[in-house]
């Protein structure tokens, strides 16, 4: 029996109970609080479920990920670089439109996502329906109605986990379309991305952040490289470690 | 291979994206983004009642009301230190009395042993006093403080101070959401800076950052409740001594809430000048929180926090307090040199040469000011015995101690520099040498301003 070990990140508004499933995941005590911004930095946790090991990565809650505040940056960048097997958006059921938003943009930088509707006991009690697997159909990837304070619909989101990372689901997730003169210019920027960066990142996610001038990316990617050419230059001296 | 990929092309190719984009792109973006999120809840969402929705508005058009926003605030405010220093005071002294009683039998055990009486000074009059010391006085108030404040926080009141402190904030010229990260420091003013990450600007963190220190964090509460309870409210008994202190010690706070709002108007009008950014703060549902397994585990973690700080920081630092006030350069020891080179300056803010060194000596942590001040005084008097925390007054009064030392003294341990892991997590969070030295002579400049002004006008009309 091997035993393997996959990363999940929790991505999310803030608010909406991101710190809360990941106390009930990982069995931690992380201090939660109902104001936005209270996680700044991310914690890590670890689980265990059905012989796999999993990290368990609570990124700081934001509204967006265009690197605005240094907190969206932290979330961002765990996102692209850090590459999770699995990245868990929890929305907020009772507010979906604008949690939604978020969403979107995480569907355009992986596509190993699950999604969380998370506050369904408070949504029920406000009369809010939401139709799950029509949500699911739209976004392309699995959605998971839960209520983590009352710790209900955990199991399902476990096993949502565990058949993502066995390979079991495949995701499909929505394109947004922009307008069609953004459309344009990520079509001719798309084969340059790809030039300059590899296939390894997302190129029509880096093509629309540089069309909106992302500085900020581009410093990342400027400090992930060089490390690259160092780690080829230990390699030629066959000294080199294994990374 | 990417190692090969010279640098500027990453440059060259935001300059050909920045080149083909059009002006309105972030504009773009957002409303396509809003319009998908539209488009797919029109189709997977329906509504049912709205009853819910009003309930929540009712309450946030009481607690956030320009006429009862505040005064609520300040009576929760006043609630939650009243019952902090009520139930406080028990266990601080049961504590401290306990510990007292075992001070006893670790002497005794050290007299049998034969040891040495340096390893008993050390050991016990240095290291196990200064730990006991911060474990009685700290503990108690911070395990009734802080699961008050995590239910209030929890349910979700603190979003509506900020609500509520937003204007105030503003027309300082700084950010609402620094109304947040000061609430923050109530906590801890270390975790406080990490937390003005959620603040955009740059100019606007940098202010948060610079007068976060003004509000009494962790370390800083039992000072302010020790003194007060013991020199503002010496005349009193009973329920009227409790009102009293908690009275001067939310005095205490809306002085500093009253200097952060001065401190960033002052340095938003000269070296941080700039208009503060507007930005839109969510007001999320009033939730009831799980109540008692938010008390069990605000009261945890604190508990596990106060007791390491007292091992890491208290220990060490009460160890080292009494080497110094126990080794001899002539006639003196170190601290009585040190304490009387520092006399003058300290008695023109009145305070004196002791208190002045035991903050210099409590930079690492502002919890064992008060345990050095202490051990201080009981190096140079014939004092050694102290039965719980009654005969502390004495031991103050000795040293020439009034009603304006107390003052003085939480004034400068609410306005004086921040604590050292608050400086390295500055200096971590702006990078800059410049500013940390800020963050630090800014807050001493203010406390000896203040200080010094208090004492000269108690003076000059003899209040003392």
């Amino acid at each position: 029996m091997t035993t393997n070990e996959y990363t999940v990140a929790l991505a999310g508004n803030p608010n909406t109970g991101k710190s809360t499933l990941f106390n009930v995941l990982t069995g931690l005590s992380q201090h939660t609080g109902n104001w936005p911004g209270k996680t700044v930095v991310y914690a890590e946790g670890f689980f265990t479920y059905n012989h796999n090991r999993y990290k368990m990565v609570d990124l700081p809650g934001t509204y967006s990920l265009y690197s605005n505040s240094a907190d969206e940056e932290v979330a961002r960048n765990f996102i692209i670089f850090g590459k999770p097997d699995v990245t868990i958006v929890v929305l907020d059921a009772t507010a979906l439109e604008r949690n939604l938003n978020l969403a979107l943009q995480v569907l355009e930088m992986t596509s190993s996502v699950i999604v969380c509707l998370n506050l369904m006991d408070e949504a029920k009690k406000k009369g809010i329906r939401i139709d799950a697997g029509k949500l699911a159909e739209k976004l392309g990837v699995p959605v998971v109605p839960i209520s983590a304070r009352n710790k209900e619909g955990i199991d399902a989101l476990l096993k949502t986990i565990d058949a993502m990372v066995c390979g079991k689901i495949k995701t499909k997730p929505i394109v947004v379309r922009y307008s069609p003169e953004i459309e344009q210019c990520m079509e001719k920027l798309i084969p340059r991305v790809k030039e300059v960066i590899g296939d390894a990142y997302p190129a029509r996610w880096v093509a629309l952040r540089l069309l909106d001038g992302d500085m900020s990316l581009l410093h990342a990617f400027y400090k992930l490289f060089p490390s690259k050419k160092e780690a080829t230059v230990y390699a030629c001296d066959g000294s080199a470690k294994s990374i | 291979m990417h190692a090969t990929v010279p640098q500027n092309r990453f440059k060259e190719l935001l300059n050909e994206a920045q080149a083909l984009a059009p002006a309105d792109t972030r504009e773009q973006i957002v409303s396509a983004i809003f319009r998908a999120s539209q488009a797919i809840c029109d189709e997977t969402v329906t509504y049912e009642t709205q009853a819910k929705q009003y309930e929540m508005e009712k309450l946030d058009r009481i607690f956030t009301s320009k006429l009862w926003g505040f005064p609520i605030m300040l009576a929760m405010l006043a609630v939650v230190i009243y019952i902090t220093i009520a139930g406080a005071n028990i266990p601080s002294n049961m504590l401290a009395s306990f510990f007292t009683w075992l001070e006893g039998y670790l002497t005794l055990f050290f007299q049998t042993l034969h040891a040495p009486d340096w390893l008993h000074g050390l050991i016990v009059l240095g290291l196990y006093r200064g730990t006991t010391w911060v474990i009685s006085v700290m503990l108690p108030p911070m395990a009734i403080f802080f699961p008050i404040f995590a239910l209030l926080e929890n349910y979700g009141y603190l979003p509506r101070v900020a609500f509520n402190m937003d204007r105030l904030f503003k027309k300082a010229g700084a950010h609402g959401k620094q109304s947040l990260t000061m609430a923050m420091g109530f906590g801890c003013n270390a975790a406080a800076i990490m937390s003005t990450r959620i603040i955009e600007s740059p100019r606007e963190r940098m202010l948060a950052i610079l007068t976060n220190n003004f509000v009494p964090c962790n370390g800083r509460w039992p000072t302010l409740i020790l003194l007060s309870s013991l020199f503002m409210a010496a005349n009193y008994t009973g329920g009227w001594k409790t009102f009293v202190t908690a009275s001067v010690v939310v005095g205490m706070v809306l002085f500093g809430i009253v200097v952060t709002l001065s401190v960033s108007w002052v340095l938003s009008k000269t070296a941080l000048r700039g208009i503060p950014t507007h930005y839109t703060l969510e007001l999320p549902p009033y939730r009831r929180p799980k109540i008692w397994d938010t008390i069990v585990r605000a009261t945890l973690d604190k508990s596990v926090y106060v007791l390491k700080r007292a091992v890491v920081v208290a220990a060490p630092a009460g160890a080292l307090t009494w080497v110094l006030g126990n080794i001899h350069i002539g006639d003196t020891t170190i601290l009585a040199y040190l304490a009387n080179w520092l006399d003058p300056f300290a008695k023109a803010l009145g305070l004196d040469g002791y208190i002045l060194m035991a903050f210099i000596l409590g930079l690492p942590a502002n919890e064992i000011v008060l345990p050095i001040l202490f051990m201080g005084y009981l190096s140079t008097g014939s004092l050694t015995e102290v039965d719980g925390l009654h005969s502390l007054k004495q031991i103050f009064v000795d040293h020439g101690w009034t009603w304006l030392t107390a003052l003085n003294m939480m004034l400068f341990s609410l306005l004086h520099y921040p604590c050292g892991t608050t400086l390295i997590n500055i200096y971590k969070e702006t990078k800059s040498r410049k500013w940390t030295f800020v963050a630090f002579a800014l807050p001493t400049a203010v406390a000896i301003a203040v200080t010094f002004l208090t004492t000269y006008i108690a003076r000059w009309f003899s209040l003392v």
